[in-house]
C-alpha cells in the first residue's frame, strides 16, 4: 500500500525498515524508491562511460599512426559519433541528475524519497531504453548514426544519412530526452516541496542547489532539442523540408535548435559536478564552504547566461550575431571564477585531509581551469575561426568532459560509502587518481598543440607530419592512462567489496546525509536534527560550535582519519 | 515560497531583457522565439509562487526557527512498488522501434502504454503494492 509519511521527529518511529516488497528482479523492475532507481542509473551511466570510453580507445589506437587501418573510414565515423552521443547523452547527464542526485538530493534536504516515485522509475526505464535503442544502431546493415553527435543538417537528412541507425540514434535521444525532462520536473517539485522544517533555500547544500539550477535548465534546453529531433524525423521521412533548401527550409535552423539546448546541456552537465566539489571541499579542509551565497548566485547567473551564448558554436556560419554571442559568453566567465575562488578560499587555511575524493577534486579544479580558460579563447570570434573544427576545440572540451570525470570520481568515493555502507580502498583509489589526472593532461594538452598547427577533428587519417605523430602518440599514451585508471575503479570495487563498514559519518561530514545510517533506511530518516545552519550534521555533532551565519562557523577539531589501506 | 519565486522570476525578468536585446539587433526569430519561451516558462510557476506566497503563512521549511516538531504532519503519500512505470517505458520503447522498423510495432506500443494508463491510474486511486 502506498505509505502515507509525516516528518521524523526525534524518537525512530517509522519502522520503515521493515519494508517488505518484492525481492531479486522483481525489486529491481517495480522499485519506486530513489536509492534504487538512482543506484540503476549511476550503474549504468558507468556502464555507458566504459562502452564511450572503449569507443575512445579504439579512435586513438587508429590515430596512433598517420595511415591507420584499425578500422575503416565509416567505421571511424559511426565511432566518433557514437563516442560523443554516449558519453555527452548517456553517460555525464545521467550520471549526475539521474544517478546521484537521484539518491543524494532527497537526503540533503530531509525528505523521504523524490516527489513523484513513479515517475522517477518511468525516467530510469526511458534513459535505459533509450540508451539500447541509441546503441542498437551497431547491430543494423547500415551501421549506427556516423554525421557527428551534432547531426547537423543536411548531414543528416536522408539521402546524406540513410539508414536505421540514424533513426535509432533519433529515437534513442527522443526517449532519453524525456526522461531527463522528468527528472527535470522530479528535482525541483522535491526541492520546492519536500525540505525538512528548518531547510530554508539558503540553507540547502550547493549541491542541492546546483540540481535545482539544472533541474531548471533541463526544462528550459530539452524540449527545444526534443522539438528538434521530431522535426528531423519528419525531414527524413514524412517529406517535410524543415531544414532543406530545396523545400524553402533553413538547415542552420538545426543549429540553433540544437544548440539551444547544447549549450545550456554543458552546464547541465557541468552544474552537478560544480556541486559535488562544493560539498566535497569544505568537508575535507575542515571549514564551511567560503562564499556561500556567492556559490549559489553564481550559479544561477551561470545558468541564466547559458541561455544567451548558444551562436558561440556557430561563430563561423556567417549569419549570427558575433558580438552579442561574443560578450554573453565571455561574461559567464565571472560567475565561474568566482566558484574557483570561492573554491581555493574554502581550502585556505583549512587542514586538508588529502583522500582519494579530496585529490580527485582538487584535479578537477585544476583540469576543470585548463578547459574553462581555453574556452574564453573559444568566445573569441577571430580566434574560434583560427581553430573551429580543429582538434584545439577538441582539447578544450576534452578538458572540461575529463574535468567532470574527475568530479564525478570524487563524488563516488565521497558518497559511495554513504550509499553502499562499505570504504572504497584508499590506496587504490589514490592510484587511480594519479593515473586519470596525469592521463587526462597527456590525453588533452598535446591536442591544443595539433589544433594550432591545424589538424583537423573527426578525421580517420592524416599526413605524415613527424610531430603530428608525436603528439597523436602521446595523447593515445594518455587515453591509455585513463583506460587503465577505469580498471583500476574497477579493481577497487571488487577489492573493497563490503570489506570495511563505513559508519554513518566517516568523513566528518556537514551536510543530512550524514546524519542517517549508511546505507540510508526505507524512507531516508529515523529521526532528523534541528536545522539551524547550512551545516546541520557537523552543528549536532559539534554542540559546542554555535552554528552562525554562513561562512561564520569556527574551525573543528579534526575527526580521526578512516584508514582503509 | 518567497524564495523560489523571486528566483524564477529573476531568470525570467533575466530571459526577457537578454531577449529584447537579442531580438531587435539581430532579428533572427528562432533564438528570439526559444528566449521569449524561456521567459515564460520561468514567469509562469514563477507568479504562481509568488501569489501563493503572499496568502499563504510560512511553511516549516521556509522558517529558520522551525522545529522538527512544527513540521508534524502528513508530508505526502509515497506509492510502494509499482510494475506501470516499466510499462510504460516499454510502451514508449516499442513506439520509437515502430518510427525505425514498421508501424506493426505500434500494437504492442500503444497496448502497453494503454495497459500502463489504466493500471497506474487504478493503482493511484487504491494505493500501490508495498
Amino acid at each position: 500500500m502506498t505509505d502515507v509519511l509525516e516528518h521524523p521527529i526525534e524518537t525512530p518511529s517509522h519502522g520503515h525498515e521493515e519494508h517488505h516488497g518484492p525481492s531479486g528482479i522483481l525489486k529491481w523492475l517495480t522499485t519506486t524508491d530513489h536509492k534504487i532507481i538512482g543506484l540503476s542509473y549511476t550503474v549504468t551511466s558507468v556502464l555507458m562511460l566504459v562502452i564511450g570510453g572503449l569507443f575512445a580507445e579504439i579512435i586513438r589506437a587508429q590515430l596512433s599512426t598517420p595511415n591507420g587501418s584499425l578500422v575503416s573510414l565509416s567505421q571511424y565515423n559511426e565511432l566518433f559519433t557514437m563516442h560523443g552521443s554516449v558519453m555527452i547523452y548517456l553517460f555525464a547527464g545521467p550520471f549526475a541528475f539521474g544517478g546521484l542526485a537521484n539518491i543524494i538530493v532527497p537526503i540533503q534536504i530531509g525528505a523521504p524519497d523524490m516527489a513523484f516515485p513513479r515517475l522517477n522509475a518511468l525516467s530510469y526505464w526511458l534513459y535505459l531504453t533509450g540508451s539500447i535503442t541509441m546503441l542498437a544502431g551497431f547491430f543494423t546493415a547500415g551501421g549506427a548514426a556516423n554525421f557527428g553527435w551534432v547531426a547537423y543538417a543536411p548531414l543528416s537528412n536522408s539521402i546524406n544519412t540513410p539508414g536505421a541507425g540514424a533513426d535509432l540514434w533519433i529515437g534513442g535521444l527522443l526517449l532519453t530526452g524525456f526522461s531527463a525532462i522528468f527528472t527535470g520536473v522530479n528535482l525541483c517539485a522535491t526541492i520546492f516541496y519536500l525540505r525538512a522544517p528548518g531547510m530554508t533555500m539558503f540553507r540547502m547544500p550547493i549541491f542541492t542547489w546546483n540540481m535545482l539550477v539544472t533541474g531548471i535548465l533541463i526544462l528550459l534546453a530539452f524540449p527545444v532539442l526534443t522539438a528538434g529531433l521530431i522535426m528531423l524525423y519528419c525531414d527524413r521521412h514524412f517529406g517535410t523540408h524543415i531544414y532543406s533548401v530545396a523545400g524553402g527550409g533553413v538547415p542552420v535552423l538545426w543549429q540553433h535548435i540544437f544548440w539551444f539546448w547544447g549549450h545550456p546541456e554543458v552546464y547541465i552537465l557541468a552544474l552537478p559536478f560544480f556541486g559535488m566539489v562544493t560539498d566535497i571541499i569544505p568537508v575535507f579542509s575542515r571549514k564551511p564552504v567560503f562564499g556561500y551565497k556567492g556559490m549559489v548566485f553564481a550559479t544561477l547567473s551561470i545558468a541564466a547566461l547559458s541561455l544567451g551564448v548558444w551562436a558561440h558554436h556557430m561563430f563561423t556560419t556567417g549569419v549570427v550575431l558575433l558580438p552579442f554571442f561574443s560578450i554573453m559568453s565571455l561574461l559567464i566567465a565571472v560567475p565561474t571564477g568566482i566558484k574557483i575562488f570561492n573554491w581555493i578560499g574554502t581550502m585556505w587555511r583549512g587542514e586538508i585531509w588529502f583522500s582519494t575524493a579530496m585529490l580527485m577534486a582538487l584535479g578537477f579544479v585544476v583540469t576543470f581551469l585548463i578547459g574553462g580558460l581555453t574556452g574564453i579563447y573559444l568566445a573569441s570570434p577571430p580566434l574560434d575561426f583560427f581553430t573551429h573544427d580543429t582538434y584545439f576545440v577538441v582539447a578544450h572540451f576534452h578538458s572540461v568532459v575529463m574535468a567532470l570525470v574527475l568530479a564525478g570520481m570524487a563524488g563516488l568515493y565521497y558518497w559511495g560509502p554513504k550509499i553502499t555502507g562499505y570504504l572504497l580502498n584508499e590506496k587504490i583509489g589514490k592510484l587511480q587518481f594519479w593515473f586519470l589526472f596525469l592521463g587526462t593532461q597527456v590525453f588533452t594538452l598535446p591536442l591544443y598543440l595539433l589544433g594550432l598547427e591545424g589538424m583537423p577533428r573527426r578525421m580517420a587519417i592524416y599526413p605524415h607530419d613527424p610531430q603530428w605523430k608525436m603528439l597523436n602518440d602521446l595523447s593515445s599514451l594518455g587515453a591509455a592512462m585513463i583506460g587503465i585508471s577505469t580498471l583500476l575503479f574497477v579493481v577497487n570495487v571488487a577489492v573493497s567489496w563490503k570489506k570495511h563498514p563505513a559508519g554513518d559519518n566517516p568523513w566528518d561530514g556537514h551536510t543530512l546525509e550524514w546524519f542517517t545510517t549508511s546505507p540510508p533506511p526505507h524512507h531516508n530518516f529515523y529521526r532528523l536534527p534541528q536545522i539551524r545552519s547550512e551545516r546541520p550534521t557537523w552543528d549536532y555533532n559539534h554542540p559546542g560550535h554555535q552554528a552562525l551565519a554562513h561562512g561564520k562557523h569556527a574551525p573543528a577539531v579534526p575527526a580521526e582519519k578512516v584508514s582503509t589501506s | 515560497m518567497k524564495v523560489e519565486a523571486k528566483m524564477l522570476l529573476g531568470l525570467g525578468l533575466f530571459f526577457g531583457v537578454m531577449c529584447a536585446v537579442y531580438w531587435n539587433w539581430s532579428l533572427e526569430n528562432a533564438g528570439g522565439v526559444m528566449m521569449f519561451a524561456g521567459m515564460l516558462l520561468c514567469f509562469l510557476p514563477g507568479s504562481y509562487y509568488y501569489f501563493w506566497s503572499r496568502r499563504m503563512k510560512m511553511r516549516p521549511e521556509d522558517d529558520p526557527n522551525a522545529t522538527q516538531a512544527s513540521g508534524a504532519g502528513v508530508v505526502g503519500s509515497f506509492p510502494g512498488t509499482s510494475i506501470w512505470p516499466f510499462t510504460l517505458a516499454m510502451g514508449a520503447f516499442f513506439i520509437v522501434l515502430a518510427l525505425v522498423f514498421g508501424v506493426w510495432f505500434l500494437i504492442p506500443g500503444l497496448g502497453l502504454v494503454v495497459w500502463a494508463m489504466l493500471g497506474g491510474t487504478a493503482e493511484g486511486r487504491r494505493g500501490g503494492k508495498v
